[in-house]
């Protein structure tokens, strides 16, 4: 094509390059990163084993002789053959591996999401139509309460009281090839309980006031005015308005609900991304950390891509160009 | 014998145990005396009931571990091993040989030539039949560096191991009368071909052949029913879940989702041990927390500035305020009444704040303080510890500092580093083993930089003599040097402390290590 595309394309293209550069930019930060940690992968290896000749031995093996320059280069060309390298401590295939891992991490943020996200835009909506009276601050009130307490002591309060005492819901969430679907979802109903708890607020929120912010429109009190009940006024016209803002906050927490959920899955033992970078890092193993950072990088950059697209196709002016 | 009874009684009184089974188990020590072995005390009750699926949860995994037994270094991978693998011979909880796929042990007088008969028609988990190249080529396996096993170090004296008939025998380049002990190190399962086919294949003779193994996360297996050992293996499938929360850990023993932990923390074991359904056991191994000091460094180069510590600590308040209880008083030795050839007789050194300000004096120390280090990666509770030990050793005049260390890179920077510092040490089936590896002056992980050549000697001398008697009277003075004149402070031997629903019977403390030693699966059954 020789004239420019629809501005909207052409918009998303640009987001996307800037994307892959700011991706880039964090392969970058995340070598660094690896490389000024104390330390070296061999010694974390060997810990109290160490002696210098075992420690010169595995050093060689593992190739952390050669300068740092050739080994992020020989790394990020791996990485675009999609070849993530192998786990210094296990031999193990990092991509295969870390397949797994992402696969559950997703799960479990699936499916917080999928309550997570109609629930608070509705309980938002409910708050709007509400507004100031108790339907509204019992939502407020409820969504605050628990999006303030820490998410592990949320783990354990729920632990204590559905697995402990009356026995409902199982305390370990952990998932594992050959349960069928039903079972894995038994077992993660708590995790996904306390995360919806820990994101809802935050949502519930934005939702409520980027509504309320289009409720002064002219239009609304036009619908107002035509005799349409309060809900649809705010449903049908007010939230299609306020979708930017409500999208940016629900991306947010979806890539909160992938990247920062370590301390849940430690409390609840889920096989997510967060332990498996967690145990890596203690043992420096640096080509996992690396590349689970990339993939949390990557989530994060994509996640915050896909709001700022629908950002812009929500808005009329950006999909009617003049 | 003495020590269990007066420890059930003791249980007894804090009603952790029924009557039923005090009765129980004081019959099974008298059938163990008049047997003189100590094999039977689990299974001189009840018949062994088959069937069902344990659960156990385990802290202590990680997803990098690695199936491959000669790189086991934690507890969920040793768990692992001992599903499916066996090991030549194994250490009894009374500290005794019991056979396993060697029948039996002999060694000959000098202790250099050691010859393992090897049971015959043992089968592995893939049907093919264990034979004696097995077991040299495993042996091999771990006396090579190459392959990092974590049996290297045991392997070292061994200068040929070669097939004889249905024997293996074993020449070592001088004399070792712990050898069979060295054999039931827990890295040294016997792999078809040693392993070299496929080190992670996790194809073994033991109790259960592995299902599915996800590291980390969860293991699970099912029952061998070609096991060569029909008296274990009561559960038609084992799972092993790795939790290492362990707060996680207890809510699932309590909820039921599993059947047994282990490393419950002592201060909620009693708490714990009062919700329905759940006991705790725990039994007296030979991990032992510890202070360092290099011997070869100032102040520490000064006998008396040693001793002026080692007065200066008191061992009672920290096994009750660290230990919460769970475990006994050390002895600046790091050897227990779990060892053999233990001597009861060393005099116990007290907590004495006039000796200590006595020896302190005589150090001639310029009074500046005395640096320790401490991360709670040394042992659990340990900046506590060092805290209540700078308090006592204010009272005896005695200026320690406290410079907390991060836990990350403890091993590499500090410990073994710096002259003064907390550390742990896991223990050793025997004394040889424990003083080869931390206190003779050759060892790499001489961590008090101790070198007397007196005490050296009297090690090396230990080590080929097969005369029990006398071998007691040599570990004997070498605990005497070291407890008068080492730089090790050992305040504490820690518990090993476990949990189980009141499902599981059968359950027995072994010094050895948690779990029974490893064997909780394969010992105990379902009431």
């Amino acid at each position: 094509m020789s004239h420019p595309g629809h501005p909207i394309i052409k918009l998303v293209v640009q987001r996307l390059a800037l994307g892959l550069i700011l991706l880039w930019a964090a392969s970058v930060l995340i070598f660094v990163g690896t490389q000024i940690l104390p330390g070296d992968v061999a010694q974390s290896i060997l810990g109290q084993s160490a002696t210098p000749e075992t420690l010169a031995n595995l050093r060689a093996e593992l190739g952390l002789n050669e300068p740092a320059l050739g080994r992020y280069l020989h790394w990020a060309g791996g990485v675009l053959h999609g070849d993530l390298g192998k786990a210094l401590t296990n031999g193990q295939d990092i991509a295969h591996e870390m397949a797994g891992r992402l696969a559950n991490t997703l799960f479990l943020a699936g499916c917080a999401a999928a309550i997570a996200v109609p629930l608070a835009i509705f309980l938002g909506l409910l708050a709007v139509r509400y507004q100031g009276r108790w339907p509204d601050r019992l939502i407020s009130g409820v969504t605050l309460a628990t999006v303030s307490v820490p998410e592990f002591l949320l783990g354990y309060i729920a632990i204590y009281f559905l697995a402990v005492r009356f026995r409902l819901l199982p305390s370990l969430a952990t998932i594992y090839d050959g349960m069928t679907l039903g079972e894995k979802i038994y077992a993660i109903s708590m995790p996904v309980l306390v995360l919806v708890l820990v994101v809802l607020g935050h949502m519930m929120r934005m939702t409520r006031a980027a509504i309320l912010n289009v409720m002064q429109s002219p239009y609304v009190e036009t619908a107002e005015l035509k005799g349409l009940r309060p809900f649809t006024v705010i449903a049908r016209h007010a939230l299609p308005n306020a979708v930017a803002p409500v999208v940016n906050v629900v991306m947010l927490n979806l890539a909160y609900l992938v990247v920062g959920v370590v301390v849940v899955e430690v409390v609840f033992v889920y096989p997510g991304m967060g332990q498996y970078l967690v145990d890596h890092v203690s043992k420096r193993d640096v080509p996992v950390v690396q590349a689970c950072g990339l993939v949390f990088a990557a989530v994060y950059i994509g996640l915050n891509l896909l709001a700022d697209v629908i950002s812009i196709l929500a808005n009329p002016r950006l999909r009617h160009p003049k | 014998m003495k020590d269990d009874l007066a420890r059930l009684v003791d249980r007894i009184d804090a009603a952790r145990i029924s009557r039923r089974s005090f009765l129980n188990r004081t019959a099974a020590f008298g059938l163990t005396a008049a047997l003189g072995t100590s094999f039977l005390p689990g299974s001189a009750r009840a018949e062994p009931k088959q069937g069902g699926i344990l659960k156990i949860g385990l802290g202590g995994g990680e997803t990098t571990d690695a199936l491959d037994p000669g790189l086991a270094d934690g507890p969920a991978s040793f768990a692992v091993g001992r599903q499916w693998g066996d090991t030549l011979v194994n250490v009894t909880a009374t500290g005794e040989i019991e056979p396993l796929l060697a029948e039996s042990v002999t060694g000959n007088a000098e202790g250099t030539v050691w010859t393992f008969a090897i049971r015959q028609g043992v089968k592995f988990h893939n049907g093919a039949a264990l034979t004696t190249d097995d077991v040299v080529a495993t042996l091999k396996r771990h006396s090579d560096e190459a392959s990092k096993s974590g049996a290297f170090g045991v392997m070292q004296g061994i200068t040929e191991i070669k097939a004889d008939g249905t024997n293996v025998v074993v020449t070592l380049a001088a004399g070792n009368a712990d050898l069979p002990y060295l054999m039931a190190d827990y890295h040294l399962i016997v792999q078809p071909n040693g392993g070299l086919d496929d080190v992670n294949a996790a194809i073994g003779t033991g109790p259960y052949k592995l299902v599915t193994a996800e590291a980390g996360v969860h293991y699970s297996f099912t029952r061998n029913t070609d096991d060569w050992n029909t008296a274990r293996g009561h559960y038609d499938e084992v799972e092993l879940l790795i939790i290492n929360d362990a707060t996680a850990r207890s809510s699932a023993l309590q909820s039921g989702q599993v059947h047994m932990i282990n490393r419950v923390e002592p201060k909620v074991a009693k708490l714990l041990g009062r919700s329905p359904g759940v006991m705790v056991k725990n039994v007296s191994g030979r991990g032992h927390y510890v202070f360092i000091m290099h011997c070869n460094t100032a102040p520490f180069d000064n006998k008396d500035l040693r001793l002026a510590l080692k007065y200066a600590i008191d061992r009672q308040e920290m096994v009750d305020k660290i230990l919460d209880g769970f475990g006994g008083i050390g002895n600046d030795i790091p050897i227990n009444a779990s060892y053999p050839l233990f001597d009861e007789t060393l005099e116990q050194r007290p907590f004495d704040l006039a000796k200590a300000t006595e020896h302190y004096k005589a150090s001639g120390h310029d009074g500046s303080p005395i640096v320790l280090r401490v991360a709670d990666g040394a042992f659990p509770g340990a900046v506590d510890a060092a805290a209540l030990f700078q308090q006592s050793a204010a009272k005896a005049g005695i200026p320690l500092e406290i410079k907390r260390e991060p836990d990350d890179g403890y091993w590499s920077n500090v410990w073994n580093v710096q002259p003064f510092c907390a550390s742990y040490w896991g223990g050793r089936p025997v004394q040889d083993q424990m003083y080869s590896t931390a206190y003779l002056s050759t060892a790499d992980w001489n961590d008090t930089k101790y070198n007397n050549p007196e005490f050296d000697a009297l090690i090396l001398q230990a080590r080929s003599e097969t005369d029990l008697a006398k071998r007691k009277e040599l570990y004997s003075k070498v605990a005497h040097i070291l407890n008068d004149d080492g730089g090790v402070i050992c305040p504490m031997f820690n518990d090993f402390i476990d949990a189980h629903t009141d499902q599981v019977t059968g359950w027995e403390g072994d010094p050895n290590y948690e779990m029974m030693g490893g064997f909780a699966s394969s010992k105990t059954w379902f009431a």
